[in-house]
């Protein structure tokens, strides 16, 4: 007897069935990148109308011969920026090396240097010393950015690195793979939070806040989009160096005069 | 001042040369140890299940069961850890919504998913499809209707139905191997791709994650198997278990080979971290990486298995060398866990010296609870032991005639 053969009907609901279920998978998927996407536009907010970020660049110079390890910039952006004020949690600090005539190098960071430096307690002779501010590089290829497993983390058109501490969920992926340990985890607002070379200010015209008090303008900040912003004015008349070069990060805080010991 | 704070100025005391000051708190702790060591007694256990499908291994046919259930009850808590360690748990579903393609971590939750889902819970169902029908049928009241639902209301256990359940699961073990070797190789891959660190920063991580973690499995799984044999007054399956042995014996070689070359590797590369790597293992891993990792956890277990290999031992004093073998093996692995995730973050990385850590007892990522992450796939275990017996007498000997 000849079998009723349901073949072409079968075909179909198993083509209805995977569509359904390919659907349904990026449906669920959906929102979530809706949200994503409206989440970034929030930045116009920001800018206003004028400000237009393709058209920037930001980045900063750093004359290390210049630093007098006065801790001004660290008191400052705390101030600006919130940062709370323990010594485990820094946007920037400074640190201050001292090369013995045994060819010992010592390195220290009191608080960040928030309150300065005190006189050495060795009494091995110094045969050099300096100071050296740090601040997040700002990398054109951020690890921190790379690893962020849901995006919260990201790179400005106009080259800043910023967390969006609404959406971070505090996995410390970031902190991890930053070379050179600027992130920590806020203790109240929980999120990974960093230096953001004051977006809030540069946006609108102003200096970050620890250029601007710096007494000795060992930092340099501006637009490397703009010929005549002093940045690149100092990246002209000084030879120039980036920390930990050989990770490919592409940092955008260039140091003047620095010395091989400083990592 | 809280107490998180407070430990942080305990800490800063402990604090050897120079680090950047916001080294001092540790972003990944206790909880990030216990989650690579529970996902590699998975991916060990599931290994060890697939020997007896795939390579046709039959003298550990009598853990094959308990296997795959042992890796199921540890891969329910295997994400539990990483959860509760966000500082926001309830944004962690956003991993699943909006993951970042380059992120080597959004990738978990699908990994993740794809091993439960499409993996270990399919393989057992296929298994176990036979033995629900005919424990249905044996059974009455609400344990009829479990059975009935864990069969999804399956009937058929017609020869043909039975021989399409049997090349299920042959099919699942074949693409369940590489997807354990994913699954962990991944978590391996999640610490050694971390270039701005150079004790994770290798190759050979994912490789050497996948070996310890078959390592951990079948000593588990062996450890587990004894003491199942023991509490129900049986004879224990000597063939099994001495098999099981040569098989951790030949991982650990395999284990310690790649761990070796890895070390051998920096040694002879000495680059520029080689100083501060030598000063972390000497001033803070000296307990938990030479004498527990290498000395408990490997080179005693090989030594023992060696012996046991070459000397005719009685059976008792064969099954207690094991047993004991099988505990160190358990803390050596744990060990090599706390020593790369732990280790990785006690340097500073500008090189230049070393951060401690203070373990919380209470609070969420304290002692306590990871104790209790460690104990819950037991109590997970349990459970479905006593639903699911992975005994071979159990097994439905023959079909109900209906």
């Amino acid at each position: 007897m000849k079998r009723d053969r349901p073949d072409k009907g079968l075909d179909k609901s198993r083509r209805d069935f995977c569509k359904t279920i390919l659907l349904g998978t990026v449906s669920l998927a959906v929102p979530g990148s809706i949200l994503a996407a409206t989440e970034k536009k929030g930045l116009s907010d920001w800018y206003g109308t004028k400000y237009k970020p393709a058209e920037h660049l930001y980045a900063m110079g750093i004359k290390v011969d210049r630093c007098i390890g006065c801790g001004r910039c660290v008191d400052a952006c705390k101030r600006e920026n919130n940062v709370p004020d323990y010594p485990f949690y820094f946007r920037t600090w400074i640190e201050r090396y001292i090369e013995t005539e045994d060819g010992q190098t010592i390195v220290d960071s009191p608080n960040g240097g928030k309150d300065g430096f005190k006189a050495p307690a060795s009494d091995k002779k110094v045969f050099k010393t300096f100071f050296v501010p740090k601040i997040c590089n700002q990398c054109e290829k951020p690890p921190c950015v790379q690893v962020c497993p849901v995006g919260a983390t990201y790179r400005t058109e106009d080259g800043v690195v910023l967390v969006d501490s609404q959406y971070c969920i505090g996995c410390r992926y970031c902190i991890q793979a930053c070379p050179y340990g600027m992130r920590y985890i806020h203790p109240t607002k929980r999120v990974a939070d960093k230096c953001t070379f004051c977006y809030h200010r540069t946006v609108k015209g102003l200096l970050p806040a620890c250029v601007e008090v710096c007494p000795t303008q060992a930092r340099i900040f501006g637009d490397l989009k703009s010929k005549a912003s002093p940045v690149n004015q100092f990246m002209r008349f000084n030879k120039i160096f980036v920390l930990k070069p050989g990770l490919n990060t592409e940092p955008k805080v260039y140091y003047a005069d620095i010395d091989l010991e400083v990592r | 001042m809280n107490h998180e704070i407070a430990r942080l100025y305990e800490t800063l005391k402990l604090v050897v040369g120079f680090i950047y000051p916001n080294e001092i708190e540790l972003g990944w702790n206790l909880l990030i140890v216990v989650y690579p060591y529970i996902t590699g007694l998975v991916a060990g256990a599931f290994i060890l299940a697939s020997l007896v499908k795939v390579f046709k291994v039959k003298e550990v046919q009598p853990t094959y069961r308990l296997a795959l259930l042992t890796a199921l009850s540890f891969l329910i808590v295997a994400p539990l850890p990483l959860v509760v360690h966000l500082t926001h748990p309830e944004r962690g579903f956003e991993m699943f919504l909006t993951p970042s393609p380059s992120s080597a971590m959004a990738m978990f939750g699908f990994v993740y998913v794809w091993y439960l889902m499409a993996v270990l819970l399919l393989e057992i169902w296929f298994d176990y499809r036979k033995d629900f029908i005919v424990w249905a049928e044996q059974e009455k009241g609400y344990k009829r209707f479990v059975y009935k639902l864990l069969s999804l209301f399956t009937r058929d256990t017609s020869p043909g139905a039975l021989s399409f359940d049997k090349k299920a699961v042959y099919a699942i073990t074949v693409v369940g191997i590489p997807s354990a070797f994913l699954l962990h190789g991944y978590v391996g891959f999640i610490f050694g791709s971390v270039k701005a660190n150079p004790w994770w920063s290798s190759v050979l991580m994912p490789i050497v994650f996948l070996f310890s973690a078959i390592v951990s499995g079948i000593a588990l799984v062996l450890l587990i198997y004894m003491v199942a044999v023991l509490v129900r007054g049986e004879e224990p399956d000597m063939a099994c278990i001495d098999k099981l042995a040569s098989f951790l014996f030949y991982m650990m070689i395999v284990d310690f080979s790649l761990e070796f070359l890895d070390f051998v590797h920096r040694i002879y590369q000495s680059e520029e971290s080689i100083h501060i790597l030598g000063q972390l293992i000497s001033e803070r891993l000296f307990v938990s990486l030479i004498v527990i990792q290498l000395i408990l956890g490997m080179i005693l277990p090989l030594v023992a298995i060696a012996l046991i290999k070459m000397f005719k031992w009685p059976a008792e004093i064969r099954r207690l060398s094991y047993f004991i073998v099988g505990l160190l093996v358990q803390f050596g692995i744990f060990s090599t866990r706390w020593n790369v995730v732990i280790g990785g973050q006690l340097f500073s990385k500008s090189f230049r010296g070393l951060t401690a850590y203070k373990m919380a007892v209470g609070g969420v990522e304290g002692l306590l609870v990871s104790l209790g992450f460690l104990i819950l796939p037991f109590i997970i275990l349990y459970v479905l032991i006593r639903w699911l017996p992975p005994w071979e007498k159990e097994r439905a000997p023959s079909v109900p005639s209906r």
